[in-house]
């Protein structure tokens, strides 16, 4: 869309508001359009509506205190934020984590990675105008609460993750039930392929549009799913190997440019959609293995009382990329700085030069693509 | 799940009585029959606006999804606030979207209801010593049902929805408009 | 490459007075970090994408931290390379009544957005950027909440900021410790 040529007989601009509450699944964003018609001149993005001090909560939290506000970092995938603030601690203290609890580690944060994926391809289908698939999505989705309604208690703030470990084992017969949902979540999401994936008027829709090449991608700091998109084969579980996914085959699908150029907004769907099936091949593989492991292995030794000095960023890939958390202590039993480092952050930063040329309706398949959070943003 | 939900007993001061003579004249008592079919047609409509500020935002989402179903009573979700009786605030509201808020709440029409929904709107919640969340929703709008959770599970959600229903069927709408009765 | 391999190969580029101050201690300093002069960053970090050798094509992380003991607010880069898969912390050093330093928006497009929100919240000035606007805090906000010594409003527009702890205002009496440990322990006894 970018080779639009506009005249000046194309004068009569206006600006437009769109959100902060506006009918779309994002949460709470805002952009100001400045629009010649349908074609978009430069749409600047406004956030902040959901900015809830978190970073300077966690200077007045102790250090294990503070892992219920990690759920609230991103609360579609809160998995990965309990993750990130637990490997940031270990790190800082040197605490080993037991096998384990690595494995639960790993089957909780797949099992979230699907459901992240599944509310994100679902969301994106029904900002398209297409309100089917978003059903089939939330089907599947509740299936996957049920399983971690079991593991830890919540639906959606799980709390799941300690320090050094995991707060409880699976529940008797909980591996099987998961193994036969997982059995039968992959053909389903061939099912979905046809439904949606590769239906002639959703590539119409998404191919050629927003295309972000891999060099614009890594310099703006697009990570994850966004990152693949654009044609990068990079992710953090194969390329920095943490926790156990060295012991689990897993493919990294990246956007091919299918059908249109590399980067373009379907290939973003795309890689989102395969990361599903392949989060399901971990999780057969995990949980077949988990059992090689002593059960009342859970958590690692911890010192007795959490007061460590000094400073460490860890790194997870959560459902949308790259996170990072940086902590400083200073030997009290608070961190001195807690500091996150989201995806979507990064991607919303983007969408100003992005934006130039776009039609309306396809600034709604940009953001939808990107699977931004608004929490994850503003924080 | 409390009570019945469609066919709610018509009110005390309606006897649908047929007179002795074996006519065919119904006495009633008008404008309570009235109130009765008012409230009745609203409460099995009351359509919400969507809008979803944090964490809650995803469970009203399952909750207009395909196991909860808020449809089946009667709740369609509504783009716009002009269009909607209800405002379901769902999550963690912050003094920037508060002046949102009220803005959004006085564009809706009366009669509306408000929910809030979850710890955050309810009274801030986690987030007491935020420096940028607002300690309740009820600083800013009135609310009608509190639903507590953090966040409130669906099956919490749509019994806060058939509160505002049993609400508005005890309503006398009649009297409060046009002070008729 | 390790990170003291790169400090050493910046400070035979640069000079000791621009690239100094290594701090590597493995207790400590998980991730290896050393101070660059803040008026010098934007040279350094040119250098450090551009050369192919160092390759550094992702800027993970800026944040800023606030020492009010030091009279410092020290801001932190976190660097990555995909191609080399090596990664190096810098931090500038800046006085804290007077945070100003250049921007890196030139090096990496991404710095725009994780710059604005450093201003926003504590307050550093960032020399030569495009936009330095309040990103997360509405633009009438008054203050930079993650300093240290930011103290919160009594209300902002008439709402207030506070709300009355339930259990002081309406003087409920909870049930003493004791008691709750022993209202616990019955049912077991039974």
């Amino acid at each position: 869309m970018s080779d639009v040529i506009f005249t000046n007989e194309m004068d009569e601009e206006m600006t437009l508001n769109m959100g902060p509450h506006h009918p779309s699944t994002h949460g709470v964003l805002r952009f100001i359009i400045q629009s010649d018609g349908e074609i978009i001149r430069k749409a600047v993005p406004d956030v902040g509506y959901l900015h809830r001090s978190i970073e300077k909560i966690g200077e007045r939290c102790t250090y294990p205190g503070y892992m219920p506000y990690t759920d609230r970092v991103d609360y579609v995938a809160a998995m990965f934020a309990n993750e990130c603030w637990a490997t940031a601690c270990e790190k800082l203290m040197g605490i080993e984590v037991p096998k384990r609890a690595q494995y639960l580690r790993v089957i909780s944060c797949e099992l979230n990675r699907i459901a992240s994926h599944m509310i994100a391809i679902g969301a994106m289908a029904m900002d398209i105008g297409a309100t089917t698939p978003f059903m089939w999505a939330l089907r599947e989705r509740e299936y996957i609460n049920d399983f971690i309604e079991e593991l830890c208690g919540a639906r959606l703030t799980y709390n799941y993750h300690r320090i050094g470990g995991v707060s409880f084992d699976m529940p008797k017969g909980w591996a099987d039930k998961v193994k036969t949902w997982v059995d039968k979540f992959v053909p389903l999401m061939e099912e979905f392929d046809r439904l949606i994936t590769y239906n002639e008027i959703y590539i119409q829709r998404l191919a050629n549009v927003a295309i972000i090449t891999g060099k614009e991608a890594k310099d703006w700091g697009l990570v994850g799913p966004n990152l693949r998109g654009s044609g990068v084969k990079w992710d953090l579980r194969k390329d920095d190997g943490y926790s156990v996914y060295s012991d689990f085959e897993f493919a990294v699908p990246v956007g091919k440019g299918q059908f249109g150029a590399v980067g373009d907004c379907w290939d973003r769907f795309y890689v989102r959609s395969e990361e599903c099936k392949e989060s399901g091949k971990i999780l057969q593989q995990a949980l077949a293995k988990i059992d090689e492991h002593p059960e009342d292995d859970l958590v690692g030794k911890l010192p007795k009382k959490i007061k460590p000095e000094g400073e460490a960023y860890s790194r997870v890939e959560s459902a949308r990329g790259d996170m990072g958390c940086y902590v400083i202590g200073k030997g009290a039993e608070e961190p001195y700085r807690c500091r996150f480092r989201t995806g979507s952050f990064t991607a919303m930063g983007i969408i100003e030069a992005k934006s130039p040329g776009l039609f309306l309706a396809d600034l709604v398949a940009l953001i939808a693509s990107f699977d931004v959070v608004a929490p994850e943003i503003d924080r | 799940m409390s009570s019945n939900l469609n066919l709610m007993a018509p009110p005390k001061g309606w006897d649908a009585k047929y007179s002795d003579d074996g006519g065919s004249v119904l006495s009633t008592n008008t404008d309570q029959v009235i109130n009765w079919m008012l409230n009745w047609g609203r409460a099995n409509s009351v359509w919400y606006m969507l809008f979803g500020l944090a964490c809650c935002a995803i469970e009203l989402m399952q909750t207009g999804g395909p196991r909860g179903d808020l449809e089946r009573f009667g709740a369609a979700p509504r783009p716009s606030p002009r269009s909607s009786d209800l405002f379901i605030i769902a999550g963690t509201l912050t003094y920037k979207m508060g002046l949102r808020v009220k803005r959004l709440y006085d564009q809706m029409a009366e009669p509306r209801f408000v929910i809030s929904m979850g710890s955050c709107s309810n009274c801030g919640g986690l987030f007491q010593y935020a420096y940028s969340v607002c300690k309740g929703v009820d600083q800013i709008i009135p609310v009608d049902i509190y639903v507590p959770g953090c966040p409130p599970r669906p099956e919490a959600l749509l019994e806060g929805l058939l509160k505002i229903q049993d609400k508005i069927k005890n309503e006398k709408y009649l009297q409060k408009r046009y002070g008729v009765g | 490459m390790t990170p003291d391999a790169i400090f050493k190969l910046l400070q035979e580029k640069f000079g000791t007075e621009t690239v100094f101050d290594f701090h590597g201690d493995p207790a400590r300093d998980k991730d290896p970090w050393f101070q660059i002069a803040p008026w010098e960053i934007e040279n350094v970090c040119e250098h450090l994408r551009s050369e192919k050798s160092l390759d550094f094509d992702y800027l993970e992380c800026i944040t800023g931290v606030d020492y009010p003991d030091d009279k410092r607010i020290v801001v932190v880069y976190h660097l990555y390379s995909y191609g080399k898969k090596h990664r190096v912390v810098l931090k500038a050093y800046l006085e804290r009544e007077d945070p100003a330093m250049p921007t890196l928006v030139n090096v990496w497009s991404t710095a725009n957005w994780q710059e604005r929100e450093c201003f926003d919240l504590l307050g550093v000035l960032f020399e030569g950027h495009p936009d330095l606007r309040r990103l997360l805090l509405p633009d009438d906000w008054e203050g930079h909440p993650l300093r240290k010594d930011y103290e919160e409003k009594e209300d902002y527009h008439g709402i207030p900021t506070i709300r009355p702890n339930p259990i002081e205002l309406f003087k409920i009496t909870l049930p003493s410790k004791e008691a709750s440990k022993e209202a616990a322990k019955e049912p077991a006894k039974a």
